[in-house]
């Protein structure tokens, strides 16, 4: 077996942290993911597994859902990204095929994303200066898929002072580099 | 340009990508008689109308879903905009 050894999105040891001015930007590596797609005509199977098993309500459009350890948000018509702590659920995927057999596909996602924890009482002029949600309507819980630095992210707003992007891990930098730069801007 | 989303409201079109006429939905039975020349006018013949149009737009920075758009190209209006799969649907093209 070869010596591998994990990096973050970033490509570094460790998890980069930048706090400028009154936001807190922290790539985030403890995340695992899987999407879950219900195949036809078995949404409501799909609910009522998720619910039953492992009592996590799945939200509607726009909307997440928190049953820890385990979250839910909605990413398309009768679709899901499901994440979870990595330490405990690196096999997420397997586990909510296991739950769902043959009423959705459900996919790893874990590798595809990088994760951006942005905490601060500013982070609503940081994101409207970076892409067209309308932020300050955007309560807690939402999500909303939208475009920062011309990269495709998910904009997940967990409270009023707590947004976590996800973007294409092959991306991260850039989407890294917009953050920055907006928040140095705004300092 | 605001494109009214059956789910998810006004969206900018800069989220969208563009593909053509809606009636590419109304693809011809492969197994048909007259199968070539179908798939002829399928492919090549199109109306360029001056007024509205119905087109199919695809949420690739969203929710990933195909929308048919009814949209006047003299004034760039949108005058409707349906859930390409519902108009699937109703025409009985899809489950």
């Amino acid at each position: 077996m070869h010596k591998l050894k994990a990096i973050t999105p970033l490509g570094s040891d460790s998890p980069r942290i930048d706090t400028i001015g009154a936001l807190t930007i922290s790539e985030g590596v403890d995340s695992a993911l899987a999407s879950v797609a219900a195949r036809a005509g078995q949404e409501t199977a799909v609910r009522d597994l998720l619910a039953e098993k492992l009592s996590l309500s799945l939200p509607d459009v726009g909307r997440s859902a928190d049953a820890a350890p385990l979250a839910a948000f909605w990413s398309a018509p009768e679709q899901w990204m499901i994440t979870a702590p990595h330490d405990t659920h690196e096999l997420l995927a397997s586990e909510l095929k296991a739950v769902l057999g043959d009423a959705a596909s459900v996919v790893e996602q874990t590798d595809g994303w990088c994760r951006f924890d942005v905490i601060g009482d500013t982070l609503e002029d940081l994101f409207e200066r970076l892409s067209n949600a309308p932020i300050r309507t955007m309560g807690a819980s939402s999500v909303r898929r939208t475009t920062v630095e011309h990269v495709g992210v998910f904009l997940w707003r967990l409270s009023e002072t707590h947004v976590a992007v996800f973007g294409p891990r092959s991306s991260a930098a850039s989407l890294h580099h917009g953050l920055i730069s907006v928040a140095k801007s705004i300092a | 340009m605001l494109i009214d989303h059956p789910l998810l409201g006004l969206r900018d079109a800069q989220e969208f990508t563009y593909l053509g006429d809606a009636s590419l939905i109304n693809r011809p039975d492969w197994q048909a008689e007259n199968a070539a020349q179908a798939f002829h006018d399928y492919l090549y013949l199109r109306d360029n109308p001056a007024g509205e149009h119905r087109e199919l737009w695809f949420h690739e920075q969203g929710d990933r879903s195909w929308l048919v758009v009814t949209r006047n190209t003299l004034t760039h209006e949108i005058l409707k905009v349906e859930l390409a799969r519902d108009v699937a649907k109703a025409a009985g093209k899809a489950d």
